[in-house]
């Protein structure tokens, strides 16, 4: 278990305190995919630096599995490091290095027989579906099998953590999905409960069990990836969730409704029977659908009619029905 | 087409003689100018403030030595070091006192160009070497100097051709060679042929040192598939 209590970070820079994070709490339980999500700047990159001490945080405590791991010794630090493996947004794969030597490197680091490490490391290989490709170098390989071999050499020391900052970033969308596959089943054959950082929605809906959403060196809610989703309470989390300017929605001059539609709801008309029974035309502006824990969600963004009596007619027949919905500021 | 003093020398085995003593000086000035150079450039870099042990007041003081030495022209540096020279080696004469001068010339240059082969390692791979628990000293011999090795190797030709530079001129105090020959032989004495002799071997010299390294560099280097 990971626990942030209270954590703050503030660097001094030409004279003046900038703050990268500020009172963060979060509990990362074990066997869990937890995603930080934020835009550039929010500080994403500084928190999950702050879990292996790449980044010494200023205030408060990284509990790891109970032990405030800011008190430990360098030695003790270094040997912690073992445990919790980091892939990046770049790779960082040793250029000179075979495949294989680069995932042999973490074990060479630990002390392991060279025999017993390229064992592992071929293990770790075929793990990750590069078995064949131990003899390439980094500069022969596509972005997708770096990130591959990225991963192997971060498990190589059998961690029970791994962090992965902003690891599909740098990929195309298909190879993605497969990266984000291969971590989720490495999470559910291993158990190693993982922390993504990204500033994408669709990596915390493809993986993520829980969700930190990061808004300015805090943090601006947190929870079950499904509750977030289907009711994002801070601005931040809305317009993540809700990608693109809102404003490229046109203004009408009308008010706009957003339905949630969870579970049974999400395969119901329930705009088709709305505008049918109402006999009022609504302007959809946004829609949206997603599968998280094997249940579908979704959202639609609608704007009423301009004309009062319509936009009474709809909100009167919404107020009757089950559906989740609310007004739009 | 040569004259007599040319024909003399080249039967007496003086040229192929300073051939030797060129390549002699310049191959064991390089190494021990490396065995003081490297090091320090390796200090230079991580003692940095973007460096993985950051130590201001080290860093500082190491750059202005390296700075002071690059500063002053070998010729009066050479002339300054003789009694340096004479301390170390008991001679402030003949090769033996030249090399001390080419080493004092040549480390902080090493020094600098080690300095900056390293800072070309993406700083992210040195990141991802530390979230595996690795050293400092680890990251110096298993990251930094494996990752750099193209970039140093060419650095090691640069300073080898400089390194032969100093040794021709090291000639106008004592110094043996291809350099001495030419000033003796070939430009106090009048005989452009003999000067002329000097100045192509010196060139194949530095051609040779030149093609070799960069081939060297290149088939080392796995960036390249090779």
């Amino acid at each position: 278990m990971i626990e942030l209590r209270h954590l703050g970070k503030t660097y001094k820079a030409a004279g003046r305190d900038i703050i990268a994070l500020d009172d963060i709490n979060l509990t990362i339980e074990d066997g869990e995919i937890f995603g930080i999500i934020g835009l550039s700047g929010a500080g994403k990159s500084t928190l999950v630096r702050c879990i292996n001490l790449l980044e010494r945080p200023t205030e408060g405590e990284v509990r790891i599995d109970g032990r405030d791991i800011t008190l430990l010794k360098r030695k003790e630090l270094l040997e912690l490091r073992r445990t919790i493996g980091m892939i990046f947004q770049g790779f960082n794969l040793l250029e000179q290095r075979s495949v294989l030597r680069n995932v042999m490197f973490p074990l060479e680091i630990a002390g392991m027989p060279k025999a017993d490490a390229k064992d592992r490391a071929r293990e770790l290989l075929k793990l990750v579906g590069l078995d064949e490709r131990e003899g390439s170098y980094p500069s022969q390989l596509s972005g997708g099998q770096k990130q591959r071999v990225a991963i192997a050499r971060a498990l190589a020391t059998k961690p029970k953590y791994l962090l992965c900052d902003e690891a599909t970033s740098a990929l195309d969308p298909n190879t993605t999905r497969a990266i984000l596959s291969l971590l989720k089943e490495i999470n559910e054959t291993l158990g190693v409960t993982i922390i993504v950082i990204t500033h994408e929605m669709k990596v915390i809906d493809q993986i993520c069990d829980k969700v930190a959403v990061l808004d300015q060196s805090r943090i601006a809610e947190q929870g079950k990836v499904s509750e977030v989703f289907v009711t994002p309470r801070s601005q931040i989390a809305k317009e993540l969730i809700f990608p693109g300017n809102r404003k490229e929605f046109g203004d009408h001059g009308g008010r706009r409704i957003r339905i949630t539609f969870h579970e049974a709801y999400a395969y119901n008309p329930v705009i088709s029977q709305m505008v049918m029974e109402c006999q009022v035309p609504v302007n959809i502006l946004f829609a949206d659908i997603k599968k998280l824990d094997n249940e579908e969600y979704g959202h639609m963004i609608f704007e009423l009619p301009v004309e009062e009596r319509d936009a009474e007619k709809i909100l009167a027949w919404l107020k009757k029905s089950p559906v989740d919905w609310q007004e739009e500021v | 087409m040569f004259s007599d003093t040319f024909i003399k020398l080249w039967q007496n085995g003086i040229i192929q003689k300073g051939i030797w003593e060129t390549v002699y000086m310049t191959l064991l000035s390089s190494v021990l100018a490396y065995l003081i150079g490297l090091p320090l450039g390796v200090i230079l870099n991580v003692t940095d403030k973007d460096g993985i042990c950051p130590v201001g007041w080290l860093n500082r003081l190491l750059g202005l030595v390296v700075n002071f030495f690059r500063s002053i022209p070998f010729i009066i540096l050479m002339v300054a070091m003789l009694p340096v020279a004479k301390l170390i080696v008991g001679v402030s004469l003949g090769n033996k006192a030249m090399i001390v001068m080419l080493v004092i010339a040549a480390a902080p240059y090493v020094a600098r160009m080690v300095e900056s082969s390293l800072k070309e390692v993406d700083s992210g791979v040195i990141e991802a070497a530390q979230s595996m628990g690795t050293n400092n000293m680890q990251i110096i011999w298993k990251v930094l100097l494996p990752e750099a090795r193209p970039a140093l190797t060419i650095g090691a030709v640069i300073s080898m051709v400089t390194i032969l530079g100093y040794s021709a001129m090291s000639a106008t105090i004592g110094g043996t060679g291809l350099g001495q020959i030419a000033i003796s032989y070939g430009h106090q004495r009048f005989n452009p042929d003999v000067t002329w002799c000097c100045v192509f071997l010196t060139v194949l010299i530095v051609q040779i040192i030149q093609e070799a390294g960069t081939y060297f560099a290149h088939k080392t280097d796995k960036r390249l598939g090779g």
